[in-house]
This record gives C-alpha cells, structure tokens and sequence, in this order.
C-alpha cells in the first residue's frame, strides 16, 4: 500500500482516522491525568511534611 | 526459605514493586503498538466487503474485550477488598475503573464509526454495542459512587457491593439485550467470511497484547497515587524518596 | 413481651410505613402525577399519529414508571436513618433481610401499585387495544416490584450521601433495563399477535430472583453504610 493509499483508505479517511485519533488522544489523555494525579499526590504529601516541620 | 506470598499486599511494599513494574509493561506495549499497526495497515490485506473501513476492528475489537476483562478483575478486586478487608485489593478496584470506563468508550466510538460506513447507521442497536453501552453505565455508576462517599472505606466497600452486583447482572443485561436485538434487527457485526487472514490475526493480536500491557501499566501508576494519597499519614510513606525531596 | 413471629415483624414495618406514608400523602401523590405528566409529555413531543403513539405506547408508559420508581427510592430507608429508626433495625436480633424486605413491599404498595392502577388511563391515551392494555397492566405488575427491589439495593448504597436521587438512578437504571425490556417485548408481542408468554416468564423469572438475593445484599449495604 502507498503512502498516499495510506491517508485516504480509500475514501474511508474519516472513519479510519476518526477512530484511531480519538483512540490514541484517549490513551494519550489518560496518560497524562495519571501523570498528573501522580504530581499532585505527592504535592499534597510535601505540603504535610512542610506543615508538620513548620510547628 | 519460606515464601511470604503476602508479602506484596500492604501497600507499603506494593508500592516499590509496582514502580519496578511499570518500564517493563510500558515500553512492550508501546513496541507492540507498532508492530500491531504496520501489520495491520501495511501487511493486511483489503477486506472484500468493507474495504479499508474494517481495519477499525484492531482497536475496537481489543478495546471491546479488555473493557469487559478489566470490568470483571475489578469487581474480583473489589470482592476481595470487601470479604478479606484488604485495602490494596479495594485500591486496585479503584485504580481500574477510569481505565476500564475510557476503553469502553473507545470501543464505543470506534464501533460507531466502523458502524456508519458498514451499515449505513452512526448508531447499530447491535446486541454488544448496546450491551457495551451499558457496561459504560456500571462503571461510570462505580465511579460516581466511589467519588461521593468521602470514608475511604465505606467507598471502598459499598463499591464492591455495586461492581459485585453489576458483574452478577452483566450475563442477565448481556442476555436481555441479545433477545431485544433478535426481535428488532436479526442482524450481527459480523467480518466477511468466517476465516480471517492470518495477517489480520495476528494485528488483532498484537493490538490486543499491546492494549493489555498498557493497561496494566497505567494501572500500577494510578494505584501508586492512590496509595500515596490514602497512606499519607503512615511512617513508611515519611521515608519515601519522593517525601523527602 | 410477646415473641413476634416473622411473618408478624414483616407485617409491623409494613403498617408502620404505609402509616408514615399516609401522613405525608402528598409524596405518593407526586409520583403519580410525574408519571402522569412524562408519559403525556410524548405525544406532545412527537405528534399525534395514531399508528406511531400505538407503537411507542409500551415503551412511553414503561420508561415513565422507571423514572417515576427512581425518584421515589431515595426515600426508602431515608427517614428511618435520620431519626435513628434504622440503627435500631440492625441491632434487633431479628432477620435484617426480611426487615429489608418489608419496607421494600411498603414501598412498593406505595410507589409501584398506583403507577399499575393508573397505566390503563394513560393507555387509552395512546389509544392502545384492549389486549395489549391489559398485558402492559400486568408486567407492570410483574416488573415494578424488581424495580423497587433493585432500587433497594441502590437506595441502601447511596444513605445520607448529597447527589440523592440521581445518584441512585445512574446506579439503578442500568440494572433495571432488562425489566424494561422484557416489559416492552411482552406488549410487542402482542401487538404483533404473538403469545407473550416467553416475555412475561422472564419477568416472572427475574423478580423471583432478585426477591431471593436482593433483600439479602440490601441488609449488607446497609451495614456497609451505617458502619
């Protein structure tokens, strides 16, 4: 298959590229809230530590 | 020597072990996602029938399926949380839902746009898309429940009620949907022909192998926050690298 | 202090509610007129077309009676947990499940019963045949009882928790849908001339089973809640 062929999937572009994008942005999506709960878990964790040495 | 097979189940060494874990499921996923699509966009061959549309299925198909796998390991965890009462099998459940929400979300979407091409409809009241349909409901009811109890284990516990529950009622809604579908279509999403290709095989599995080491490896990653958020008062967690910066 | 027998217990709760009830009459009342209005609400939505509200009738007046359980659910263990009524249920060395099961049957008579005695009214306005009125009447009968019974097991999760009555549905409904269905399938058989009969026996299937387990899983909810 050509490259060309590749990005019109024979005119089924749409539903090809619609479902594997919104798939990838979901996983890369999820990804990235992971990432970031992560972040703010041990945020929370350091502004504990910072309030128990304050006293 | 005697094996401490328990030795994993506080969360305390949980945590170090599933941190280990995680480069070795993400990285074979990720090569196994590419692999899984070259095979399945540049060695597959273009279906008689539904032309380069079904090539949709090598993310439907493993979306599909893990989403129902990862609804049942949940409530497995959950019903172990609640009859052994530990808080790691609970912090599992917990961690695999958004997972297993957004692939039946996936699997949703990509059905439905494998659907309109194929059949002509942006929604097919196929008996497994409205049943899939469905399992996106009990998980988002897991979910919603879960969030609006603020007792850790009350959430914990009246979740494995409801995810126990809904696992129980998942053949009976899966069976009534079926019956429903036959009266009103008769049709199923079906592939031309009863034998795929070997390269469609083997795209379909490498896809679905890819899919389920990415789940488990994002899994391992939320559970960690989800540890350090419920254990944060405990000593182990004070001598923690990431605590003390 | 005379030893209750079960059957005794059960008939106890069940006064007491449908007394509290009948105090605050106009909380049955409401339910009714919700189910009133949302099935009226179809036709004015879609138009008039005898053939089409014929057709929609069953799915219109079952869909109505599951959102008009919903609501009514929240209540079922609510004002026992407030005033400590509920508490002292638990600790009772009697049968929790068959305590459980009263105020479900309570509920019901209060919730589920008005909703099968008012379907026919509705029917006529969907100008349904006589036939198919009378099979909507009786899976209604069948099927709002499992409603009640499942929404149970949802109303007990959901104690003393805001997000009330939505809450419960988004657990609820999913449950629910193969009641809808076979609800449904039942009249559609016999608006297409079709014995009802498999419809119905699923249903009649289905409510023997949640009565067996559900009241059970409720009473663990509850405990699961009140801890």
């Amino acid at each position: 298959m050509s490259w060309a062929d590749f990005f019109v999937m024979k005119g089924y572009a749409l539903y090809v590229w619609g479902s594997y994008g919104v798939a990838i942005a979901v996983f890369v999506l999820e990804i990235v809230l992971v990432c970031h709960r992560r972040k703010i878990s041990i945020h929370q964790l350091r502004l504990m530590r910072d309030a128990k040495t304050g006293i | 020597m005697t094996i401490n097979w328990f030795k994993y189940s506080a969360p305390s060494s949980f945590y170090g072990l599933a941190g280990k874990l995680i480069p070795w499921f993400a990285w074979p996923a990720g090569v196994l996602f590419c692999v899984g699509l070259y095979i399945g966009f540049f060695v597959a061959p273009t279906d008689a029938v539904q032309s380069e549309a079904y090539r949709i299925i090598f993310i439907h198909v493993p979306a599909s399926i893990l989403s129902m796998i990862i609804y049942i390991v949940m409530a497995g965890y959950a019903a172990l949380g609640l009859i052994f009462n530990t808080r790691l099998s609970s912090m599992m459940a917990t961690a695999l839902a958004p997972t297993g929400a957004l692939l039946a979300f996936v699997s949703l979407w990509t059905g439905a746009l494998w659907g309109k091409p194929t059949w002509g409809a942006w929604w097919v009241w196929d008996a497994r898309l409205t049943s899939e349909l469905i399992l996106l409901f009990l998980y988002l009811g897991f979910i919603s429940l879960q969030a609006s109890i603020d007792d850790p284990r009350r959430a914990d516990r009246a979740g494995a009620l409801l995810a126990i529950v809904g696992s129980v009622n998942v053949p009976i809604i899966y069976f009534s949907v079926q019956w429903w579908n036959t009266l009103h279509q008769g049709s199923t999403i079906k592939l031309s022909g009863t034998s795929m290709h070997i390269a469609m095989q083997q795209a379909m599995f490498a896809m679905f192998m890819a899919l389920w080491l990415y789940v488990i490896a994002v899994v391992l990653m939320r559970v960690r926050s989800i540890i350090l958020e419920r254990e944060r008062n405990t000593q182990w967690v004070t001598e923690l690298k990431e605590y003390q910066q | 202090m005379s030893k209750l027998s079960p059957f005794g217990l059960m008939g106890l709760v069940i006064v007491r509610d449908l007394t509290l009830a009948m105090r605050r009459r106009a909380d049955v009342m409401t339910i009714l007129i919700f189910f009133v209005m949302v099935s009226s609400l179809f036709p004015l939505a879609v138009g008039t077309e005898a053939d089409l509200l014929r057709k929609m009738a069953p799915g219109v007046v079952w869909v109505a009676a599951l959102l008009a359980s919903m609501l009514s659910l929240s209540r079922m263990f609510s004002s026992d947990y407030l005033d400590g009524t509920l508490e002292q249920m638990i600790i009772v060395p009697h049968s929790l499940s068959m305590l459980v099961l009263s105020k479900i049957i309570a509920h019901w008579m209060l919730s589920g019963l008005p909703l099968v005695l008012i379907a026919p009214v509705l029917g006529l306005q969907f100008d349904m045949s006589g036939q198919a009125l009378m099979i909507l009447v009786v899976t209604l009968l069948l099927g709002t009882p499992v409603l009640s019974i499942i929404g149970a097991i949802g109303a007990a999760l959901t104690l003393g928790l805001r997000g009330g009555g939505v809450l419960i549905s988004l657990l609820v409904l999913p449950l629910c849908i193969p009641v809808l269905i076979f609800g449904t399938g039942a009249v559609a058989q016999v608006l297409d001339g079709v014995s009802a009969a498999a419809n119905l026996s699923l249903l009649g299937a289905l409510l023997l089973m949640s009565l067996l387990f559900a009241p059970w899983v409720t009473a663990q909810a509850l405990r699961i809640s009140l801890e």
